[in-house]
């Protein structure tokens, strides 16, 4: 579909003749093995003597614990939190001003704040027989008052999910530039904007097998985890053990998206089951499990006002948002990441010269919020895109039109906006421009005015956003969140054969960066592509990191290869100066060889000499050595700002209120691209998972809690069926501060989608006087306010 | 997500099936394709002692014409019928339904008289085949019965099906060259259960009609004689004359209190009409 398009920009190979250098459009390396059912998740890890765990969960939202019933011949195969002596519960704080700090008993303790929360652990030989014990356990509940709506739990008299907090809010945050400014403004819109809770449903669930090893005193954790080195030192500070006593490995993962991000209750359970037990434990979450119990995203609440002239400038936005942050603080993004977010960055990437955001992060009782791809960028998009619209039709303007009166230009680049984000480069007209021409606005508008046959509507809507990525130390240092980014350290090694090896901290749950580490490295060293190995995913063999979060990986581990292989590289050049008996001043590396006038040696045979005939070489030879860890940082660290423009034609049927996507354009610019295929790939996956938050996904919960979409069957997610053919256009406006240029780019896809189709929805359904403000679009929704404006229309008439 | 522990059994004629069943007085459920028996096991929302599997029983297998109808046996695939592998008496109508149950994987395994004993409202068969007027056997140990769909079909998962009975088989009658079929569904996403169905089997030259309302939260509505939805008469003009709000009070009527709700099922329900076609 993508040779369809007729849209792409291919770019020149950088790195010349070989092609496999950045920029090469390299099919994935890890897909020979992922495509032919391979991988190696979890799940498929098998030890000797492993038993199953089943958790007993907690079938109430909320509800004190009078008594856990176990029969008599199950009491040595069931465990309570009176038996998780010594371990202590996650605590995930924010050093924010005034942010309330939650326990997450890893076995509930007094009383259940969510429904799904671990009560019991049950272990037999097979999981179907641990399933069997835990529902022979019986709960003592007493039912307290469920706390579902997070408007309501912000009220004075709600009922407690934390009583010595005296209210439901984890943290407010005020951010004002003088709106009184603002406020006499000739336009001015307010609306309540809503995105529904979801559930992030990677392929693979999270999973755990815990093992304990005597002889090494270490616990190894496999986990279907995103950020491994986090994960230990979670499991470190619960478990009361050294880091050094605990390994995790993260084998094949299966999507991450944030979901597999957080510390588990399951994984600290199963470490203590495996060190009081003495043998292999393995939970693997199921279906279920991921829908209720584990975590969930998205669900936002915006009041928002936005200022304009009557040529649609704007003039200011006053906003108060609340996020649903569930009953927990998550380690260790905590629970006011994504609310506290919204305020710097709702104002995307548009000018103006007032701004106010007030933020709540509430509690509820429900499972904790998690950051989901694009984090609390998608919820910003959708609310001030869906204004921008409102703002154009008070306007009498074309919606493009606003967004490029109040884009950032580029000739403002680097540009610092109302809230002091450092937008490094970009043309963000331009994407817009190519985005409105190559979805033919004009076609549209004419098609609009002849009307369709079928009797459905036609709309088109557009969005834009900003992806800030990558940011490190000076953004993360203020969230005084348990985790802070800092130099991101790879290791590279030549191999005795002159392969190479690359070690990196992060994890590629999708990414592909067993292809694109290996093509930064390629492009420094000339090391063929299929002779580079990356290691990552445990943390007994890489560098520590972070891990893969906020589309930093490509910016942090492929700037970090790049810094080890430059070093490894002048290594070589100095060892192969020696052997070509060269000053080395008159050495380059140059294709995977070390040149000099009279001749040339492979990196191979230097290796070879290194490892196996150092006999070979001259005495006052570097020591150093063959193998380098390096770490890297951008030259600023305030992070990477790639941004996209999405236009969306969309077919509606106001009577059944069916939604069509007719004609999908994304035009993206990424900075430099590693491998463009790679970018693609990461863009139909967002844009699939933002067709999800427009159309399908919702986690409803009734009034005492409880979740109501507990299987696929009624939690829908998008199949290939409802994905359209999208046209890909990229730009590429290097980054003045990273290597090569790059910039990070995993998560916009999955951010602009549900502003494009709700902006194309409304367009449609405008005639009729239909404004939807809420994700999912669903057909209920739209016909429901069909029917609302129709019956309007009446009582006006 | 494992089932709780039950005895399997696997016999190979319906008579020993059919014992089985009757010595498990209502504690056994009966297996066939499994699509929606399999995830309610391991959900745990049925825990029975004992499944019976009849997916060896090749006399469900059969489908034959007699009479003029045609008989499908219980075990007749969605599949079978989506790939004409079955003969067919409806003129395309029940083809075209099958090859949009579900999806392919589903309808690869999923059995048309499972289909109908699930009696899920959402499924297809219940609506369309009420609409073609059908009839579906039972079979005990103690004998044989027959009854219309509509009448099988008692309310959300719920059938006429007695302890120890099993659906034997599905008698389609063959469809009238002068009578038109529409069917029309509407789905949140490919493959998904309905949650609005419509079905129309109107034959002007015979002045009748059946219009099926299906995906509500109970029983399909069936109406077998549905000239009051025409202004009291079936002619060659009757899509001109569908009056929806008789249809509108059905819905009343069946307790579809939600009017966004009423209106999508009556939108569906119109174009099944309007789309109907000899």
């Amino acid at each position: 579909m993508k040779e369809e398009s007729g849209v792409r920009n291919e770019r020149e190979f950088p790195s010349g003749k070989s092609g496999q250098g950045v920029g090469a459009r390299l099919p994935r390396k890890e897909d020979d093995r992922l495509m032919r059912g391979r991988g190696q998740y979890v799940a498929d890890i098998r030890l000797a003597g492993l038993q199953d765990v089943a958790f007993v969960r907690s079938p109430m939202a909320h509800a004190r614990i009078r008594g856990i019933h176990v029969r008599e011949r199950y009491r040595d195969r069931v465990f309570t939190a009176a038996d998780l002596v010594g371990i202590k519960p996650i605590r995930a704080v924010s050093g924010l001003p005034g942010f309330k700090i939650s326990e997450q008993p890893v076995l509930a303790a007094g009383k259940v704040r969510q429904v799904g929360e671990l009560v019991a652990m049950c272990v037999a030989p097979t999981r179907a027989e641990a399933e069997d014990i835990a529902a022979s356990v019986t709960l003592d509940l007493e039912e307290l008052p469920a706390i579902y709506d997070m408007l309501k739990a912000r009220e004075p008299g709600s009922a407690l999910v934390h009583e010595h907090w005296g209210d439901n809010i984890f943290l407010e945050t005020n951010y004002e530039v003088d709106i009184s400014a603002a406020l006499d403004a000739p336009i001015k819109v307010t609306r309540e904007i809503s995105t529904a809770r979801q559930c992030m449903s990677p392929l693979e669930g999270r999973g755990v097998v815990a093992a304990f090893d005597a002889r090494l005193d270490q616990l190894t954790l496999h986990s279907a985890a995103q950020m491994p080195h986090i994960t230990r030192s979670g499991l470190a500070e619960c478990l009361g053990m050294e880091e050094g006593q605990i390994r995790v490995i993260s084998p094949d993962v299966g999507g991450g998206f944030g979901h597999k991000g957080i510390l588990l209750p399951e994984e600290v359970c199963l470490s203590w089951l495996t060190m009081q037990r003495g043998h292999p434990v393995r939970w693997t979450e199921d279906r279920r499990e991921h829908l209720v119990a584990s975590s969930n995203c998205r669900e936002h609440h915006y009041k928002i006002t936005v200022y304009a002239d009557r040529d649609g400038t704007l003039r200011g936005i006053d906003c108060e948002a609340t996020v649903d942050s569930g009953a927990y603080s998550s380690y260790p993004f905590s629970a006011c990441l994504e609310a506290a977010q919204v305020a710097s960055i709702l104002p995307g990437p548009y000018q103006m010269p007032t701004y106010r955001c007030r933020t709540f992060s509430v509690a509820t009782n429900k499972c904790p919020i998690l950051p989901y791809r694009g984090v609390a960028r998608t919820g910003v998009c959708f609310a001030l895109e869906l204004m921008l619209d409102l703002v154009a039709a008070e306007a009498g303007l074309e919606p493009g039109e606003v967004r490029l009166r109040n884009l950032v230009l580029p000739e403002q680049m680097p540009f610092d906006n109302i809230t002091r984000k450092h937008f490094d480069s970009g043309d963000y007209p331009e994407a817009m421009r190519r985005a409105l021409a190559q979805i033919d606005i004009n076609a549209i508008r004419g098609r609009q005015r002849e009307g369709e046959a079928d009797g459905r509507h036609i709309g088109v809507g557009v969005s834009i956003y900003c992806e800030q990525a990558a940011h490190g130390t000076s953004v993360y240092s203020g969230w005084g969140i348990p985790m802070v980014p800092g130099h991101e350290q790879a290791s590279a090694r030549l191999t005795p054969d002159g392969g190479l090896e690359l070690r990196v901290g992060v994890h590629s749950h999708g990414q592909g960066m067993e292809t694109t580490l290996a093509q930064v490295a390629h492009e420094i060293l000339g090391v063929d592509v299929a002779k580079i190995r990356i290691i990552l995913g445990d943390t007994a063999m890489t560098p520590y990191s972070t891990g893969t979060w906020g589309s930093r990986s490509m910016v942090m581990a492929g700037g970090a290869v790049a810094t080890a292989c430059r070093e490894l590289g002048e290594r070589a050049r100095r060892i192969g100066a020696k052997l070509l008996q060269h000053d080395p001043a008159s050495v380059v590396l140059q294709n995977g060889e070390v040149r000099g006038v009279n001749g040339s040696v492979s990196l191979k045979a230097i290796a070879h000499t290194w490892y196996r005939r150092p006999q070979d070489l001259p005495v006052d030879v570097d020591p150093g050595g063959l193998e380098v860890t390096q770490g890297y940082k951008p030259v600023r660290d305030s992070g990477t700002f790639s941004y996209a423009a999405h236009a969306a034609v969309v077919a509606v049927d106001p009577d059944v209120g069916e939604v069509e996507i007719l004609d999908y354009v994304i035009v993206e610019d990424g900075g430099v691209l590693v491998n463009p295929l790679v970018v693609d790939g990461q863009i139909y996956g967002g844009l699939a998972q933002g067709i999800g938050t427009a159309l399908y996904e919702e986690m409803p919960f009734d009034a005492s809690g409880q979740p109501l979409a507990t299987t696929l069957a009624d939690y829908l997610l998008p199949g290939a069926t409802e994905v359209p053919a999208a046209r890909l256009d990229h730009m590429e406006t290097p980054s003045p501060y990273t290597q090569f240029g790059v910039k990070g780019i995993g998560e916009g896809g999955a951010i602009a989608p549900p502003a494009a189709i709700a902006n194309a929805v409304n367009d449609a359904l405008r005639p009729l006087g239909v404004e939807l403000m809420q994700s999912p679009i669903t057909p209920h929704r739209v016909v429901a306010a069909v029917l609302a404006a129709r019956a309007a229309e009446r009582s006006a008439a | 997500m494992k089932p709780a522990p039950f005895a399997y059994e696997r016999p190979r004629d319906l008579n020993a099936a059919l014992s089985m069943l009757a010595a498990s007085s209502g504690s056994a459920k009966i297996i066939a394709g499994g699509q929606s028996l399999g995830p309610m096991l391991n959900l745990r929302l049925v825990q029975p002692e004992l499944v019976v599997d009849i997916s060896g029983l090749a006399e469900l297998k059969r489908a034959e014409l007699s009479g003029g109808e045609l008989v499908l046996g219980a075990l007749v695939t969605h599949a079978d019928i989506e790939d004409g592998r079955t003969a067919d008496v409806t003129r395309g109508a029940m083809r075209t339904v099958a090859a949009n149950i579900a999806y392919r994987a589903v309808r690869n395994r999923g059995t048309i008289g499972g289909s109908l004993s699930h009696a899920d409202p959402a499924a297809d068969w219940i609506s369309a085949l009420a609409a073609l007027g059908a009839r579906v056997t039972l079979r005990s140990l103690s004998g044989a019965r027959t009854m219309p769909v509509e009448a099988f079909v008692v309310g959300a998962l719920e059938s006429a099906l007695h302890a120890g009975e099993i659906v034997e088989a599905i008698h389609v009658p063959a469809r009238a060259a002068s009578a038109h079929w529409g069917y029309a569904k509407s789905c949140r996403k490919t493959g998904e259960f309905a949650h609005a169905i419509g079905v129309a089997l109107v034959d002007p030259a015979a002045a009748s009609a059946r219009i099926v309302i299906g995906a509500i939260d109970t029983a399909p509505i069936v109406v077998t004689d549905a000239a009051e939805l025409f202004g009291g008469r079936i002619a060659a003009d009757y899509k001109e004359r569908f009056d929806i709000r008789v249809a509108d009070a059905l819905l009343v009527k069946a307790g579809v209190d939600d009017p966004a709700q009423r209106h999508i099922h009556l939108s569906v329900l119109k174009r099944a009409v309007q789309e109907a076609a000899a």
